[in-house]
This record gives C-alpha cells, structure tokens and sequence, in this order.
C-alpha cells in the first residue's frame, strides 16, 4: 500500500524534493521530513489555524493539503516569514503585549494576521477578532493578540516599524 | 489523526478522469479542494481506495457570462467566487453569502462545486442555489447531462451526482430587474457552521416583494424552500402583520431536524428570527 510518490516543491525559497505516502499531509511533511517544526499540528480537521501556511501566495491549512497535491507548489512557513523579516514587527507586538502564553497557536496566529494586515493595516478590532475567528487560542483569552495586531496595523499605515 | 493509506492519482484531462471513474469504481474519491473531505479521511470516517485530484481539469474552471446563464466552474475556489466581478453583478447572493463560508484560509482552496456536490445540510452554497434557480451540469460516460436544482439535492450528503459522474458547472439565471437577494445566518461564532441560515431572493417594487424565494438550510437534511412563508409576503406590502403571518407559516414549511445542541423547537424560533431580518433586508433594499 505504501507507493512512494515524488514532491518537489519550494519551501521558503529553496527547492526540495522528497518521496512521500500520499496520505501524508503537508504539514507533517514540513515538520517531518524538512525539521520545519515552527508549523504546529493541534486538530488535523482544519478548525484550529495553528498549521496555517502560505501556499502559492495564498494562506492555507497545511493539515487539508496532502504533501503530494502540492508538487509544484511554491510553501512559505512561519520560519520563512520570519527569517525574511516580513512578520518582524508582527512578532514584536506579539512579545511586547504579552499575545502568546504557551505559543502552540502563534505561528498560525502571525500568518493570519499578517495577511489582514497586508489587505487591511486599519482594520477594527471586530474585523481582526472575524478573520482570527479560525485560529483558537486556549491561553491568552485573545484580547492581547488583538491589542498586539492592532498595534502592528496602526504602526504599518503609518510607515513607522 | 491521520488518513489511512490511499492510492493517488492527479488526472489532466475530463476523459481520463471518467475513465478512472469507471474503472475503481466505489474505491475512488474524488478530491478537489479537500477541506472537507480531508477532514472524513484524518477522523478516518472515510477511506477510499484512491483519490482522484482533479485540481488539474481546466475543463472545470472558469466564471463566464453567456445566453442569461452566469456559469461557474466547479474547481472555482471560494476567494476566487468572492472576488469575482461577474459573480457581484449577476448572482450577489453568492457573493453575500461568501464571507459567512469557513475562513480565509478554508476558501483559498475550497471550491464551490466541492461544497455543492458534497451537500452537506449546513452549506451556504446549496441554499443559494436553490434560491436562485439554478442548475447543475454534470459530465459522464454519456456526455453531459443538465439538472435542475430543484432535482438535484436529494438528502443529506446526496445528490443526484452519480457514482460515475463529476460535476462540472453550475448555471444560475442572470440577476433580474428589479431582483434583490439577501442573506444572513445564525452561528456561534463567525465562520462556524450556521444553527440555521436563509438565502433568498425576490423582485421587488418599492416595499411589494413578489417571486419571494426562502431557501432554508442547516435546518432539513438538505436545503429547502419555504413555499408557505413566501405565499404569506407575495405581493403585498411588508408591513409588521404580513411578516409575522410568513413568521407563522414556517411551521408548514420546515420540520427542523434537532442537533446537539439546539432542539427542533429552536431552530423553528430561530428560523422566524432570521425571516423576519432578511425580509426586512429584501424589502428595503437588498442587493
């Protein structure tokens, strides 16, 4: 039963090719077979956010893709992001307010938030508490990602770091 | 957890794809956005033999304009839907209805022919179908062959989709003058599953909506139109006393299904509440 089937695919920047199960989903191939521990699996169903990844410019639950449909496919990761200092000021804010208590949620959380942030620096804090609706956090309660997405958002429209 | 072992095939072509159909028969799955089924097969509540991607078929891609119909292909994601110019002018319903559907990074693989072929009895997409006539192309061995919404949705998780066929488009008649749609849904939390949800659609002269459609779902085992209600508002003014006699009609029109967590009883309230919102919606503007 276990056909090896061929990926290759970016991963933040760099091309790799590995041979995988097919039933082997995206998200434990990145933490797997590239060691990129930084995309955490919490309920392989897709509700919890915290594998959010980017997928062709588009954020996606790495536990809903299998690895062998992204062949071809171009994968940013939390650690990518965070080496190429997109997500810099983003991570800031998180540590400052305090927005993270055991961290199993916050790389799904700077992911999301960081793409509203690029479609909306000005959004309310209704509009950041809907679009963060998709990544549970069993810590912190939510108000301090808020206040630290907020913060991020404010200081992005006005070109400040 | 995780999915048990399957087999994989990613098809190029719509023949090679029926082709597969035929031959693995009930082994097959076919896999297209994934963000449901991925789900059944990680709780390994499903576990097919092999799964056809058909991520790949230009054939079921694509929105297009042509002879009154707005066509939209089954591969269209979500985000794709929701951005859509000709989705905004000729079925606003849908892109009303589209930011209610999951989450961002749900809908940038999720597709619309995915949620319809799926029927699950929560799905936006199958009510606003409904609501606005719409029907379904479906390719197999013998051609294509068309089926009206009305047909197609036949319980819960079934469709008139045969074993052997694939989805390929949905056609909805293009927006009416004088056509408004509205749409609302009860959840718990944004991006949920609704407790109960209407899509709807009417022509509208001033306050007097006639042709009301109220396409009900989350609430049956699979989308469902609220004859009686509409009956109640057709061609009349909406004022306070006709709202509630469509508020009192759903009784004859729904017999809601109990969940977890919400009684028959509940969803029959809740129902109510929604119609009066989205009626109120349609007749003073909608969209």
């Amino acid at each position: 039963m276990s056909t090896l089937y061929p990926v290759t695919v970016t991963v933040n920047g760099s091309p790799v090719t590995r041979h995988v199960e097919a039933r082997l989903s995206l998200s434990d191939f990145l933490r797997q077979e590239l060691e990129l521990t930084g995309t955490h699996v919490g309920c392989e169903q897709g509700v919890c956010g915290a594998c959010t990844v980017r997928l062709d410019g588009r954020i996606t639950r790495s536990c809903l893709v299998f690895a062998v449909q992204a062949d071809g496919g171009e994968i940013e990761t939390v650690e990518g992001l965070s080496d190429n200092g997109e997500i810099d000021d983003l991570q800031t804010a998180f540590h400052e307010r305090n927005a993270l208590q055991c961290g199993y949620c916050t790389p799904g959380m700077l992911i999301t938030a960081n793409e509203l942030l690029k479609k909306n620096p000005s959004a309310s804090r209704a509009e950041i508490r809907e679009e963060l609706s998709g990544n549970y956090c069993r810590c912190t309660g939510y108000h301090a990602i808020v206040d630290a997405v907020e913060t991020t958002g404010r200081q992005r429209q006005g070109g400040a770091k | 957890m995780k999915a048990p072992s399957f087999d994989y095939v990613k098809v190029q072509s719509l023949p090679e794809l029926l082709g597969v159909l035929v031959e693995r028969g009930d082994d097959a799955k076919i896999i297209a956005g994934g963000q449901s089924l991925v789900p059944t097969l990680n709780m390994r509540l499903s576990a097919p033999e092999i799964l056809i991607d058909i991520n790949g078929l230009e054939e079921l891609k694509g929105i297009a304009v042509a002879d009154g119909y707005l066509r939209i292909g089954a591969l269209t994601r979500h985000y794709e839907l929701g951005r859509s110019d000709e989705v905004a002018a000729h079925a606003p319903l849908l892109a009303q209805a589209l930011p209610h559907i999951a989450h961002e990074a749900i809908r940038s693989r999720g597709t619309f022919g995915g949620s319809i072929a799926n029927a699950d009895p929560a799905a936006e997409l199958p009510a606003c179908l409904l609501a606005l006539r719409g029907r379904l192309v479906i390719a197999g061995q013998n051609g294509e062959r068309t089926v009206d919404v009305a047909d197609f949705f036949h319980g819960l998780y079934e469709t008139a989709i045969e074993p052997e066929e694939v989805l390929v488009a949905a056609e909805i008649p293009v927006l009416g003058g004088g056509e408004r749609a509205a749409f609302d849904e009860l959840v718990m939390r944004h991006g949920d599953y609704a407790i109960v949800g209407l899509a709807a659609m009417a022509k509208a002269d001033g306050e007097i909506l006639s042709d009301v459609r109220l396409s009900f779902f989350s609430v049956e085992g699979k989308p469902v139109l609220a004859a009686a209600a509409a009956d109640a508002v057709n061609g009349k003014p909406l004022n306070e006393e006709v709202l509630q006699a469509a508020q009192a009609a759903l009784e004859n029109d729904l017999d809601p299904l109990s969940d977890l967590y919400n009684t028959a009883a509940t969803k029959l309230h809740l129902a109510r509440v929604l119609t009066g919102r989205v009626l109120s919606k349609l007749a003073s503007g909608g969209a």
